[in-house]
């Protein structure tokens, strides 16, 4: 349990603002990326993909491909384990893993376009594409859905049958494979007691992750079975345990070691390559190297959840919220998932609310299996209820952060997912807004100002970390998450603070699967929280080692002793007069007093506490051309505790650019024939800096009394706001409310014009 | 016993009842005792359930004690990216 009775609130290096330590190998090109692992004799890997949106395969002849010079493995669905029933926590899903298997290269049938098909390794790039070339496919073309109102509809092209959850209604189709309701009281008197409803409906387009490092691994299979793998993941323990199970490989065998990540968001907590570059080795007998193309990541690689939703909100005259519903239709591709049950928990959980009732389903398409994508199901349903609560408050003449305020969800309020709220940061957090200068600056013609709250759970997790105390008086941290946000940095100070030495003295690294237990995947905003909270726990380990240590020194109880500014001092009257012992000295001597010393902890963190954030955004929309310019974005949001307040400043301005892209650009296009049509970044546009505003980061500290600094995660409250943010501040600046994202200017421009 | 509140999409494998009183002490005893007395609910437990404990939400912690005055709420399996 993660409640620590422990408390600390008097900080020396937790709240500093350390170079980060991964700096240097980063700025002079040092750091190893996935596609930077060599092995001498590699291959190279190449992967064929489906050309359709949704076919039958009748037949794979790769004799051609195998017959080819320099052609040393092919392998197919065929190359692949049978895997049970197994289901395994990975990332947004708990997927079943013959959907993870068919994912990776498919079985029976194509499901969406770029749907792995066949792969080969080669002597060279040049000649495992030429063998692909030679593979020969015979499909049957069947129809397809992209659409996620049409998927649901009755007669609807089926995408995988039988996967039909028993919660779904009858009479849907059968790609409705999951549903979902929640909330309480009565909305029928609720709606009647306001003075209006509004009831819009919204639709959000999928949305990549966008890392600038494509998926890569090497994996290297010896003849006894034996193998390492080298990949860029979120977790490598879940790599490890996925690709175990489908190559059939005992968990021990197998070691993952997870490089450098050139960014995740989400999107590398699942496993698209890393199967198919073992099972190559496995064949060839050599390594294997297989790095995705960007039109690969964007064919086959997570998006986020495609949406239309429709949401029904009552407000009296003066601003209270009388009832509140939303009906949310998700689809997160070919597989399927229950993403929704996310966005429905968190759609009004910013909100004190009598009457609320959130009702989802989620529907197969042939569109690739969704990949989490930072607070998973959230941005959508938030987007669009925060929209339809800005359309009530300039309806009714209502200042919109006022309102937020009026409604706004605090300790005690029982949430509309159910669970009553401890402490909570909201209320700060709109007081804060309320306060900055943002607020009263004035706009011009054109301009509008959006603002939106937002909300996410955050989570901890199964835990593991080493903290070893070197003879030098350095202190050596292993964990087991890859650093997607800072972690070693704020891992490394905990560990400082705690032991009472300074940051320049501890180095923290990330461990491969055979070195430290298991730790879930980098994701759920869990890893400063949950790691850190385990090394703290460590260290103190650590620190009742060396007490015991000088204890034995001084001749004295262990009791006698305590541990202060990084020294073991005589605690108490009776405890004797000696000169404080400082971890320095405690471990020069630790081979004399015993061997060496190191502090541990493994755990199964709870206690997380949710965050909230609050943003707002000034937007110019030009009527010509239906453009907007982003002018001014200010992001608040509650941290518990920051740690290393740079990383957090940078998870709440990266999460508000990518939420600016998801709103203003960013979309998966899909043709009549189901295909892909913008699997690039020329065509699928995310904001570069010359696109966006300084965006200014409010840290609130509210302590999560779950966890004795009180930190709470930070990495994926800040994406949610800025969706409805924005289109608040367009549909303001534009004088007409917009309802579908994203607000790309040529549906800017349709909704001017279209307004007269 | 404790009270458990389960969402609404959980209600209808419960005789439609929002709330239901299972005798549990902890996390796992709870959804061994829904599974028996719900059978229509093991389904979903199967697939994966998180339980909010007075407002602090537990993921697979078997022996998360569970007093009988506690806030017992159902919901699922809390993901994240």
């Amino acid at each position: 349990m993660a409640l620590d009775n422990q408390p600390k609130r008097e900080f020396k290096v937790v709240g500093t603002r350390p170079p980060r330590p991964d700096g240097v190998d980063k700025v002079t090109g040092r750091a190893q990326y996935g596609a930077d692992v060599s092995a001498p004799g590699m291959l190279v890997a190449k992967i064929l993909r489906s050309p359709h949106a949704h076919a039958e395969i009748l037949s794979i002849d790769t004799s051609a491909a195998e017959a080819l010079a320099g052609v040393k493995a092919v392998v197919t669905s065929r190359d692949f384990g049978a895997v049970g029933d197994t289901i395994i926590d990975i990332g947004e899903d708990s997927s079943p893993l013959a959907d993870i298997r068919d994912n990776c290269l498919a079985r029976g049938k194509v499901l969406y376009d770029g749907h792995a098909v066949a792969a080969v390794a080669a002597v060279s790039a040049e000649v495992a594409k030429a063998a692909l070339k030679l593979i020969k496919v015979d499909y049957r073309v069947l129809p397809h859905v992209t659409d996620v109102d049409a998927a649901m509809k009755p007669g609807a092209p089926v995408v995988l049958s039988g996967r039909v959850e028993e919660t779904v209604q009858r009479g849907k189709s059968e790609n409705v494979t999951h549903y979902c309701e929640f909330g309480h009281g009565d909305l029928e008197s609720g709606f009647a007691a306001a003075d209006l409803v509004v009831e819009r409906s919204f639709t959000t387009a999928a949305t990549h992750q966008g890392y600038i490092e494509p998926h890569a691994c090497l994996a290297s299979m010896t003849a006894d079975g034996k193998a390492d793998l080298w990949c860029c993941t979120q977790g490598q323990y879940n790599v490890r345990s996925v690709c175990a199970e489908i190559l059939g490989m005992e968990a021990s065998q197998l070691r993952v070691t997870a490089s450098e990540i050139g960014g995740g968001f989400g999107g590398k907590t699942s496993i698209f390559i890393e199967p198919v570059a073992l099972a190559l080795s496995r064949k060839a007998g050599r390594p294997v190297k297989l790095v995705m193309t960007r039109d690969e990541v964007f064919k086959a690689t997570g998006p986020t959840v495609s949406t239309s939703m429709d949401v029904k909100i009552g407000m009296t005259k003066d601003g209270r919220i009388t009832a509140a519903s939303s009906h949310l239709r998700y689809s997160g591709g070919a597989f399927p998932n229950a993403t929704v049950d996310m966005g429905a928990q968190a759609a009004f959980a910013a909100y004190d609310l009598k009457a609320v009732r959130t009702f989802g389903w989620n529907a197969l398409t042939n569109r690739p299996k969704e990949s989490a994508y930072r607070a998973p199901g959230a941005p959508q349903a938030i987007y669009a209820v925060e929209s339809v609560i800005d359309e009530l408050c300039q309806k009714l003449n209502l200042d919109p952060l006022e309102v937020r305020l009026k409604n706004a969800a605090k300790k005690g309020t029982r949430s509309s997912y159910g669970p009553t709220f401890d402490d909570i940061g909201l209320i700060a957090t709109l007081e804060a807004a309320k306060a900055h200068p943002h607020l009263k600056a004035p706009l011009g013609p054109n301009q509008g100002r959006g603002i939106s709250a937002g909300f996410w759970f955050n989570f901890g997790g199964n835990t593991c970390v080493t903290l070893n105390i070197n003879t030098d008086g350095t202190v050596s941290v292993t964990e087991g998450n890859p650093d997607i946000g800072g972690s070693r940095a704020s891992i490394g100070m905990m560990a400082a603070e705690e032991l009472g030495v300074p940051f320049e003295k501890v180095r923290t690294i990330v461990a491969d699967t055979a070195s430290l237990g298991h730790n879930d995947i980098t994701d759920g905003s869990r890893v400063t929280f949950a790691v850190g909270l385990a090394t703290i726990k460590a260290a103190r380990d650590a620190i009742q080692k060396m007490c015991r240590r000088a204890a034995a020194i001084w001749g004295i109880d262990e009791e006698a002793v305590e541990w202060v500014d990084g020294a073991a001092r005589p605690s108490g009257p009776n405890a004797g007069q000696f000169p404080p012992l400082t971890l320095a000295e405690i471990a020069a001597v630790s081979f004399q007093t015993g061997g060496p010393i190191a502090g541990h902890h493994e755990f199964n963190a709870d206690g997380a506490g949710v965050s909230f954030g609050v943003h707002i955004a000034d937007v110019e929309v030009d009527p010509d051309t239906g453009a907007t310019k982003v002018l001014r974005y200010t992001v608040f949001q509650d941290a518990g505790k920051a740690v290393h307040p740079d990383y957090v400043e940078g998870q709440m301005q990266g999460g508000a650019v990518q939420g600016i892209g998801w709103a203003l650009n960013e979309e998966y296009i899909y043709g009549a024939d189901g295909r892909l049509q913008n699997a690039g970044f020329l065509d699928y546009r995310i904001p570069v800096a010359s696109d966006l505003p300084m965006i200014d980061a409010v840290i609130l500290e509210i302590p999560n009394p779950g966890h004795p600094y009180g930190v709470r995660g930070v990495g994926e409250t800040g994406i949610v706001p800025p969706l409805a943010a924005l289109s608040n501040a367009v549909s303001r600046a534009a004088g007409v409310r917009l309802n579908r994202l994203p607000m790309s200017p040529p549906r800017v421009l349709e909704a001017i014009l279209s307004k007269g | 016993m404790v009270a458990v509140k389960l969402w609404g999409s959980l209600r209808a494998f419960a005789d439609g009842h929002e709330v239901v009183q299972v005798e549990a002490r902890n996390f796992r005893e709870l959804l061994d005792r829904l599974g028996e007395t719900w059978p229509g609910l093991k389904p979903q437990i199967e697939r994966g359930v998180s339980v909010a404990v007075d407002g602090l939400v537990y993921r697979e912690a078997w022996f998360t004690p569970i007093k009988p005055d506690s806030e017992v709420v159902l919901m699922p399996y809390m993901q994240g990216g």
